[in-house]
Formats: C-alpha cells, sequence, structure tokens
C-alpha cells in the first residue's frame, strides 16, 4: 500500500493514498446534505434519550420522560382482552344452547371457545380431530352413546361417565366371564350372535345356542333386536361403529370383561359457559341430533 | 449506461477549465472540512418541441391526479360514491366499475410487473423517457421552478438575486417563492389523502379536525416531502437517491435512443462570428446554451453521463442556436450511440429499435398484461374457497357411509345479498348437511360484498363403490352469479376402518 497522496491526472482530484491491486480511491468531499442527516440524527437521539427509557444504571435504569414501558402496554392489552372475553361468556351465560346454535355470530364464537377448550381438555382422549381411538368415543360421527342432543352432549360433559360423582353417567356391561357368569364356550356362541346381528356371516349353530343366553342376559340392555339404548348408554351392536373393535377377538374379549371407559366429571373444573361452548362445537362438528 | 464507450471530443480544452474551475469552488467551500454544498443550478426557460411536450404532459399529469378522487361514481347505497376510492377499512379497492378485494393483490402486482416492462421497453427504446417526462420528481420540480422564475425571474435575474445583499426586494421574492412552494407542496398532500377517503366528506373534516389522524399525518408528510424534493433537492433526488437510473442503465445498449450530441459534427467547437466560412470547424459555437437549460446542471458535449433524464431541453436550446445560425437543427437530438458512431466514420446508419432486448421485453410485456387482464375479466362475481379437514380426513358413519367436512368461505361481490345454492359434484347420491339444512343442495344467504363461512358436511351414500381419493367440486349459484372450486372427497376405500 502506498501512502503518499497523489493526484490523479485524469481528473485532477488527489487520492486517498490507498491502493487496492492498482484502484486507487479519489479524495472527493461528501455531499453536505450527508452531513445535515448525520447532524439529524444525533439530535434525534439526544431527543430520544431523553424521551424513552435508555441507559442502564446500577439498580435500574432512566425511565425517560414519556414513561414508556412495554411490560405496562402488554398489562393494558391483557386487561382489555379480558374485559372483551368477559363479554363473550356473559352472551354464552345467558343465551341458551338452541340460542347460540342459532345465532350466526354466537355460533361462531362459541366454536371458537370450544375448539380451544377442546384441544386443551378433551384431544388427549378423544384425539385433536376428535375421531378418538379404541375405547374412547369417536365425537365426529353420528353414533351416540349417551344421545347426540345438544342437552345430551353437554350433560354427559358435566357430569362426566363412571366418575363416581352424582349423575355421572353409568353403563354396567357385566364381565360375563372374568365374573364367571357365562361359561366360556356360551361366550364364543355369544359372540357369533353379536357377529350376526350386525349383518355378518355367522355360525349358525353357535347363533341358535346363544339365542336364548341373549335373551336372558343382554335384552335389558342392548334391546330385541340389538338396537341398544341411549338411556343406559347401552351401544347398538347392529351397526358399523365399534368402541372396543369389530372383529371377534375384540367382541369376545368385550364380553369377558364388559369393560367401560372413565370420562371426567369437566362440571366445576370448567365453566357452565365454557362446557355450553364445548357442546356447541362438538355437535355442529359431528352428526349431532 | 454504456459510459464506457468514450465519444466525448479529444481534445478536453475547455472542459478541463471548467471542472478545474468548479473543483476549486467546491474545495474551496470545503476548506477544513470533508463536505461539499450542493453547486446551484439556474435551468434557463426554453422553447421548443420537446418543451412543449413536457408542457402538455405536465398539465395532464398534474391534472388527473388532482381531478381523479373528484369524479363520482354511481354504486349502490352504503357504497362509497368515489370512482377512484382505496378503502382500507372496508378492505376493498374501487376504481370505476373494477372493484378488488385483498386477496385479489395479484392484480396489483400485475399492474407493478406491467409497470417495470413498460418501463423496461420505453427504456431500451428511448433512454430514459420515464424520467425526464414522467416521473414525479420530474414534473413537480418543473412546476416549482415555474414559481421560481415567477417570482426571481429566469436564469440571470436569479443569479443576480442569490448574489445580492438582503433587501426588501430579495425579502419578498423569496418569502413568496417559498410561501407558493408550501401552499403546492400541501395541496398535493391534500390531495393524496382524497384517494382514501370520500373526497367531498374528507375535505370538509379536516377542517374541523374530524378527520382520521392517518389523513393529518400523510398530508404532512407528503407536503414536507413534495416541499424539500421539489424545492431544495431537485436533481440530488436523481443523482444520489434514486435507484430507477441505476436499473435503467442496464435496460440501454448502443442502440437506444438517447439525449445526444454529435460531436463528430460540433467538434472542433468554437464561436462564430457572422460571415465567416464553416469550413474546417464543427457547428457548436460554445454559446453553452445546452448547458444552462439543463436541470441536471451537466455538459451533453461531455457524452452520455449517469445525471442526464433524457428530458430534452439542450436538445430545444440547441435548435434554436442552430436555426439563427443557419446550420441544420439535431446538434444535439435524440440518437443512438450506433448511429452516431456510424455516420461519424462517414457510413450509413440506421435506428434499429427491433432488437433482441426490446422483443423479449414486448413479449414479456404482452405475456403478463394479457394475463393480469384475463385474470381481471374472467373473475367470477362469485367468491368460492374450499378449505378441506385434515383431522379427520373422513368419519365413519354407523351405516357404513363416509363423511368427509368441508369450510367454504363464500363471498358475494355484488352490491345485493345473494342466496347461494351450494352443490357437490363428483359423488354420485352425496348428501350435504350444515346446521340448519340438509339435502342434495343446501343454501345459503350472503350479505352484499361479503364473505361467510359455511361448515358442509358431505355423506357418501353406504356402499359406494368410492376410490380412495375421488375428484370433486363445490358449485355455488344465485341466478348468474356463479363460483366453483375443485376439492377431493376421501373414502378411506383403501384402508377400511
Ligand atoms: S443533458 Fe439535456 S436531456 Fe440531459 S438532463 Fe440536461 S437538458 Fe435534459
Ligand atoms: S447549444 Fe449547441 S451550439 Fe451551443 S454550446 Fe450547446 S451544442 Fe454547442
Amino acid at each position: 500500500m502506498a501512502h503518499e497522496r497523489e493526484t490523479d491526472h485524469a481528473t485532477g482530484v488527489e487520492t486517498t493514498g490507498h491502493e487496492w491491486d492498482g484502484i486507487k480511491e479519489l479524495d472527493n468531499p461528501l455531499p453536505r446534505w450527508w452531513l445535515w442527516v448525520w447532524y439529524a440524527c444525533i439530535a434525534f437521539s439526544i431527543g430520544y434519550w431523553v424521551a424513552m427509557p435508555a441507559w442502564p444504571g446500577l439498580h435500574s435504569y432512566t425511565k425517560g420522560m414519556l414513561h414508556q414501558s412495554d411490560r405496562a402496554n402488554v398489562g393494558k392489552e391483557l386487561s382489555a382482552l379480558e374485559l372483551q372475553r368477559g363479554q363473550g361468556a356473559a352472551m354464552l351465560r345467558t343465551a341458551s344452547l338452541e340460542q347460540i346454535e342459532k345465532d350466526p355470530k354466537l355460533q361462531a364464537y362459541a366454536q371458537q371457545v370450544g375448539q380451544s377448550v377442546f384441544g386443551d381438555n378433551c384431544a388427549t382422549c378423544h384425539g385433536i380431530g376428535g375421531t378418538g381411538g379404541k375405547g374412547y368415543a369417536n365425537l365426529r360421527d353420528d353414533v351416540w352413546l349417551w344421545g347426540g342432543k345438544l342437552e345430551d352432549i353437554q350433560y354427559t360433559i358435566t357430569h362426566g361417565i363412571r366418575t363416581g360423582a352424582e349423575g355421572a353417567r353409568m353403563s354396567q356391561m357385566p364381565a360375563f366371564g372374568r365374573d364367571e357368569l357365562l361359561k366360556p364356550e356360551q361366550i364364543d356362541d355369544l359372540t357369533e350372535y353379536v357377529v350376526k346381528l350386525s349383518n355378518r356371516p355367522a355360525d349358525a349353530g353357535a347363533v341358535a345356542r346363544a339365542a336364548p343366553i341373549y335373551e336372558t342376559q343382554c335384552v335389558a340392555c342392548h334391546g330385541v333386536d340389538g338396537k341398544g339404548n341411549q338411556e343406559l348408554g347401552a351401544p347398538n351392536l347392529t351397526d358399523a361403529d365399534w368402541l372396543y373393535g369389530s372383529d371377534r377377538a375384540s367382541i369376545r374379549g368385550q364380553i369377558y370383561a364388559g369393560n367401560g371407559g372413565v370420562m371426567p366429571t369437566w362440571g366445576g373444573r370448567l365453566s357452565p359457559e365454557t362446557i355450553k361452548a364445548l357442546a356447541v362445537y362438538i355437535h355442529s362438528n359431528a352428526g349431532g341430533q | 449506461m454504456p459510459t464506457l464507450i468514450d465519444n466525448r471530443p479529444p481534445e478536453p480544452e475547455t472542459r478541463t477549465a471548467v471542472s478545474a474551475a468548479a473543483r476549486a469552488k467546491g474545495k474551496g467551500d470545503a476548506k477544513g472540512g470533508l463536505y461539499k454544498p450542493r453547486e446551484p443550478i439556474y435551468p434557463k426557460l426554453v422553447h421548443g418541441k420537446w418543451r412543449n411536450v413536457k408542457w402538455a404532459l405536465l398539465i395532464i399529469t398534474l391534472g388527473i391526479y388532482y381531478i381523479t378522487p373528484w369524479i363520482r361514481w354511481h354504486r349502490p347505497d352504503g357504497f362509497p360514491q368515489q370512482a377512484a376510492l382505496v378503502d382500507f377499512t372496508g378492505r376493498r379497492f374501487y376504481f370505476f366499475d373494477i372493484q378488488l378485494w385483498p386477496q385479489e393483490v395479484y392484480i396489483f402486482t400485475g399492474l407493478l410487473v406491467m409497470s417495470a416492462l413498460a418501463l423496461f421497453l420505453v427504456t431500451a427504446l428511448f433512454g430514459r423517457l420515464w424520467c425526464g417526462y414522467a416521473c414525479p420528481q420530474t414534473v413537480w420540480t418543473d412546476l416549482y421552478i415555474v414559481v421560481e422564475r415567477l417570482f426571481e425571474g429566469d436564469r440571470n435575474a436569479r443569479m443576480r438575486l442569490d448574489a445580492a445583499p438582503l433587501s426588501f426586494d430579495k425579502i419578498w421574492r423569496k418569502t413568496g417563492k417559498h410561501l407558493t412552494w408550501l401552499a403546492i407542496a400541501f395541496g398535493t398532500g391534500g390531495a393524496w389523502i382524497f384517494y382514501f377517503h370520500d373526497a367531498p366528506t374528507l375535505i370538509r373534516t379536516f377542517w374541523t379536525g374530524d378527520a382520521p389522524v392517518t389523513a393529518y399525518v400523510s398530508c404532512f408528510l407528503l407536503t414536507c416531502t413534495t416541499y424539500i424534493f421539489a424545492g431544495w433537492m431537485r436533481e440530488q433526488v436523481c443523482t444520489y437517491m434514486c435507484p430507477w437510473p441505476r436499473i435503467q442503465g442496464a435496460m440501454l445498449d448502443h442502440h437506444s435512443l438517447q439525449v445526444t450530441y454529435l460531436g463528430y459534427r460540433g467538434e472542433p467547437r468554437a464561436p462564430h462570428k457572422k460571415g465567416l466560412s464553416w469550413e474546417g470547424r464543427g457547428d457548436c459555437v460554445d454559446c453553452r446554451q445546452c448547458v444552462v437549460v439543463c436541470p441536471m446542471g451537466i455538459d451533453i458535449r461531455d457524452g452520455a453521463q449517469l445525471e442526464c433524464i433524457n428530458c430534452g431541453l439542450c436538445v430545444d436550446a440547441c435548435d434554436d442556436i442552430m436555426t439563427k445560425m443557419g446550420r441544420p437543427t439535431g446538434l444535439i437530438a435524440y440518437d443512438s450511440e450506433a448511429a452516431v458512431s456510424h455516420r461519424g466514420s462517414g457510413q450509413k446508419a440506421r435506428y434499429f429499435p427491433v432488437r433482441s432486448r426490446t422483443i423479449y421485453y414486448a413479449l414479456a410485456l404482452t405475456i403478463v398484461s394479457g394475463l393480469t387482464l384475463w385474470s381481471l375479466l374472467a373473475r367470477p362475481d362469485a367468491d368460492l374457497h374450499v378449505i378441506r379437514d385434515r383431522n379427520p380426513v373422513f368419519v365413519r358413519m354407523h351405516d357404513g357411509a363416509v363423511r368427509d367436512g368441508y369450510t367454504l368461505k363464500i363471498g358475494n361481490r355484488t352490491f345485493v345479498p345473494q342466496r347461494f345454492d351450494v352443490s357437490f359434484e363428483g359423488v354420485p347420491g352425496a348428501r350435504l348437511s350444515h346446521p340448519g339444512g340438509e339435502g342434495q343442495h343446501v343454501s345459503i344467504v350472503v350479505p352484499a360484498d361479503q364473505v361467510v363461512p359455511l361448515r358442509v358436511f358431505v355423506t357418501a351414500p353406504p356402499n359406494a363403490e368410492l376410490d380412495a381419493s375421488v375428484p370433486a367440486r363445490f358449485v355455488i349459484r344465485s341466478g348468474d352469479v356463479q363460483a366453483e372450486a375443485k376439492t377431493v372427497f376421501l373414502s378411506g376405500a383403501a384402508n377400511p376402518q
């Protein structure tokens, strides 16, 4: 690098004396407006120090004349949000389930609330999409063990199933095998009978042998034609919907052990208006009745 | 810009003298500092063909700018009656019979791409015409210079006034000029905000203090920028701040028409006395008229340069001198570098407007304008978007039927409410249902100019023989207003539950 300043003879301007690979920089003055922009920036920054929190101290910092605080701003926004939500909650509290479902605005609001509450509380068992799984009811189809009307859904959520709480839904499928109420061969025959009920080919002999057993043991809850009973939470055995599986082993297992899942009692944990919103969300996302 | 081709006259005597003087001045001012003040430019009024074109464009462009928001347009009650309106709160853009929704921002994109391509094409053909004639910076600066001339006179008077000591005459001329400039600036900023609100209402509420804060802020900002840019900064905006000249340089080639000094004809330049012969000398009489009229403060005889905005004022100035001298005009002219150098060496020269780059630009411009126009015209009066449920992708019903869930966003672009009949095509016998409706078709009322979401379930009949994924579509109809959107029906046939 050469350091002596020289005059470039094409332009007659002095160079800065620096050279890079044979290229030298001319020492032309910068435009003056550039300088003014710089002064303006300095003036602005001084104003900024005074007006806004800027300097750190040992224990605190300069607060600035505008008392700007992001923390306080967030606080304000949160309380505004609370207020806004309060209105919606009040509307949900006073409106009946039918009114909510009829009013498009309220419906949309309930849907929003319901969706987020569902994600937080229900999705663990029923899945984000609400389709459930083995032992967990599918909330998106048109099959309802305990009824699919808005009120039914609201009741089930509020009181839960088999929690022991007062008013909880309760169905009692006996454990025919484990409790030795029926002999293993009778359970095999009954399995064929249930397969037949759902319109699938079954062993005719077994079906005939099981008929009297079905009549004495099962009819009370599942009905003569196997259509079930929503009051008792007894499933319909003639449709294509199986909570614990539709193959013979699953059916046999269910007759043997009489499984029944538990759904928590949400009343008391969720506010009544939240449960309403949840009911509306579930109802409108499925073949609610 | 192809500035590497140096067709400056070989003998740089005058030039060196001029720039040395300018340099001395610059250095003098920068004594002890590194900063150089702006060298004031006093463009002289010129008359001629290109100046007339510029006057005309000045009137037309400013006219369009100021008048457009005041054009009324009939729309049904409750909708703005303004022909051109950007309605931010209602999220609509109105332009005469065209109404755009936010999701049609691609039409703006199309317009912007078209403008860019048109600029490319014009620049490749005729140089920086945009800069010289249509750019707002040029137009407003031109207008400001008119005002300046009105108060302070033409070039020489202005220079004298600036050099004179402070006097009553100087004070009132300067004050009058700046006040008029500020008034124009305020008018500019004021006109801008009318594009965003109902103009007759805004012009009232603006003075009563009831206009939106954004109106005052925008008006203030545009007033400031107009005053500073057109009054104080002028050519510095083009030279230092504007990105266009840099980009446009890439569009030019040796065949682009640019304001060019025909060096082969003008040199050697020298003053000319009446009656003397023109033998052995160039046509340029070194009267420097081309320099004094230039709003960019450059000497076009130095060759093509970054600062030149191709405004043609030097052409007018020189043509005037040539006419007086009895020499042919066109010593400075819109000409191509290639043509000039051909003629300079005695060959025949032609202008080539059709070149590969102009063909590409024109082709691209045609395609983009075609697509933009088509998307504008083919746009239905209804708007339909379909979002399929992803979780679950399908649900099996108690009887084995399969049901898919969809959310439709149904938009009604017309100014009257529409009852849309929604149908689903692709799955024979499919039934639609939503809270409040069920059947082969369902219907929904969408208020004028609104979008309404609709959750719809589509249930295929039990035992329908369906592929795992069936192409399907939703159609919405209301009279002759209709739209459709493609989707699929998933049946899960490949993996039965
Ligand atoms: S050199 Fe001529 S065309 Fe270029 S800016 Fe100056 S007056 Fe306009
Ligand atoms: S106006 Fe024409 S004649 Fe006069 S100096 Fe410029 S180029 Fe030469």
